[in-house]
């Protein structure tokens, strides 16, 4: 398998959009074939995620349309399907695509227009990714899930939940602030001082996780350009090249054993630390699935940065904030950038590629820059998991 | 005369992969009864429904009927829903007391639910009738339990 490096990217302004998906996609991924330098002709596949276009605009098979808006030519085009992590999906399988030697340069990234759904019709769309037969009938939604997992934590490593719902508050917190920063952001300029009062007397949404507890609904594209890795420097002087991937899989929340360490999470780690070669201890900038707080404190633990039912206080103590041992999230995540799901893997690239160039916002930017960096990508309720390992310096 | 005869095809149709479907088990729940699967080779219950053992992946399974005896694993209150449903409502996991953990609503006034209940004995009362959406395939239902003080 050959080695394979990002050589542009791009990204719409996350939040509420008026454009089209098909626009929103376009824009992002002519701004990154512009950052790599190639035109529509040297694109050989486009791989799209895209969660649920059919009720956002009533457009399935958005990948030909988008490919055919950019004028790419009739070149192989598919949509990607894992709920909140399509375009994760998407960009791992262009990955094995160029990695196979099939294609030398390939466009993938995601889009997505929830917002334009409305928060009834798409707190039902986004549980469809639930088990349909036995978690639809209850009304199980995603605040929900992890609402029971913040409680199994508390109970798990024996802390009084409000004391879990303080901690957990620190995630919103700095999400919220380096969000803040971030002029491509749902939340620019909005939020970025919230006190922990603030998070926990917010209004509940499902118990004890409140509104600033979980990330919003919205609209948004992101792409970038993948390229033979011995071909990247044509385009660049600062490939960025993916070293390790991983994708796991669970089922009904009822089967997936503790919430707390969900195997699929654990699973698809392990695989992209193997892959990579590298431990929890190389990598310097996480871009995690925030979709909640309790979300990234799971995920951090079941990546094997914290120790299980460590995260919580680690976090709390500043360890997941720029200077801390992990900075996590300094795009704002999910939380404070927004969460267009079908697009948010493909943004958790950007920020990582972004802040190995020494382009993140101010009060963002990591100094020095990252080495390297993971995504983490959640769709479900654990049922498809992701991550990606990128670095400045090829696999030795 | 080249090809296979239409009957062995339309016998190899006839093979049940399926011993509990999920229309039998919400009939079950219709009727009070949670049911569930034994698996012959390793001794342990799959419920919901699944075609194999959820632990150890036999197809070699006989229908029977759990308890509704468990234990109140976690909850929460939707105070938000989804389309088709009025908050609020109480969402639980159920770890039954044959062993597998079902999801299920649980019969609690939503300011009475606090963390303290997780861990209480539980039992089925009933079940929640969802009518359903143009999404749903039909109308279903899903399982309620109690606390038992």
């Amino acid at each position: 398998m050959r080695d394979v490096a990002i050589i542009g990217v791009g990204h719409t302004k996350f939040g509420r959009a008026t454009k089209s998906s098909l626009e929103l996609f376009s824009e992002a991924a002519l701004q990154a074939m512009d950052d790599a330098g190639v035109t529509g002709r040297e694109i050989e596949a486009l791989f799209q995620g895209a969660a649920l276009p059919g009720f956002e605009e009533g457009q399935v098979m958005p990948a030909a349309f988008s490919a055919a808006e950019l004028n790419l030519g009739p070149i192989p085009a598919i949509r990607y399907e894992g709920a909140c992590a399509s375009a994760s999906v998407a960009i791992r399988d262009a990955v094995m695509w160029v990695a196979s030697g099939t294609y030398d340069i390939v466009l993938a990234g995601g889009v997505e227009r929830a917002l334009l759904m409305g928060t009834a019709f798409a707190t039902r769309t986004f549980a469809m990714s639930c088990h349909s037969p036995t978690e639809a009938p209850v009304g199980l939604t995603f605040p929900g899930v992890f609402a029971m997992a913040a409680r199994r934590y508390a109970v798990e490593y024996d802390i009084p939940l409000d004391d879990l719902r303080e901690k957990m508050a620190y995630v919103s917190i700095k999400n919220h602030r380096h969000g803040a920063l971030n002029p491509l952001a749902q939340f620019y300029k909005k939020m970025g001082n919230l006190k922990v009062e603030d998070v926990v007397n917010a209004r509940l949404v499902a118990d004890p996780l409140t509104l600033l507890d979980c990330c919003p609904f919205s609209d948004g594209a992101a792409a970038i350009v993948l390229c033979d890795a011995d071909k990247a420097r044509k385009y660049t002087d600062e490939p960025v090249y993916v070293l390790g991937t991983g994708l796991a899989s669970g089922g009904a929340l009822s089967k997936m054993g503790d919430l707390t360490k969900p195997i699929s999470r654990v699973e698809s780690a392990r695989s992209a630390f193997r892959q990579a070669k590298l431990e929890p201890k190389d990598i310097d900038l996480l871009e995690i699935h925030d979709c909640f707080t309790i979300a990234e404190l799971i995920a951090l633990e079941c990546m094997g940065f914290f120790g299980w039912g460590e995260a919580a206080t680690a976090t709390e103590e500043g360890e997941t904030e720029l200077g801390g041992r992990i900075p996590t999230n300094m795009s704002g995540g999910l939380i404070g950038k927004g969460h267009p799901i079908g697009a948010t893997g493909a943004s958790q690239v950007y920020w990582i590629v972004k802040q190995m160039r020494g382009e993140a916002a101010r009060g963002n930017q990591i100094d020095p820059v990252p080495e390297y960096g993971m995504t983490d990508t959640l769709g479900g309720d654990f049922g498809t998991l992701c991550h990606l390992i990128l670095g400045r310096v090829r696999r030795g | 005369m080249a090809g296979r005869a239409q009957e062995d095809i339309e016998k190899e149709l006839s093979k049940n992969y399926i011993t509990l479907s999920y229309a039998e088990y919400e009939e079950g729940l219709r009727n009070g009864k949670l049911l569930g699967l034994r698996c012959q080779s390793c001794g342990r219950i799959t419920c919901h429904p699944m075609p194999v053992c959820q632990w150890c992946g036999s197809r070699d399974m006989e229908c029977m009927e759990l308890s509704g005896d468990g234990e109140l694993l976690t909850f929460t209150v939707i105070r938000v829903a989804p389309e088709g449903f009025d908050a609020p409502y109480v969402p639980c996991l159920v770890k039954t007391s044959e062993g597998p953990v079902i999801i299920a609503r649980l019969d609690l006034p939503p300011e009475q639910a606090s963390q303290e209940l997780i861990g209480k004995k539980v039992k089925m009362s009933g079940t929640y009738k969802y009518e359903g959406d143009k999404y749903s395939a039909g109308a279903h239902v899903c399982p309620v339990f109690k606390i038992i003080e």
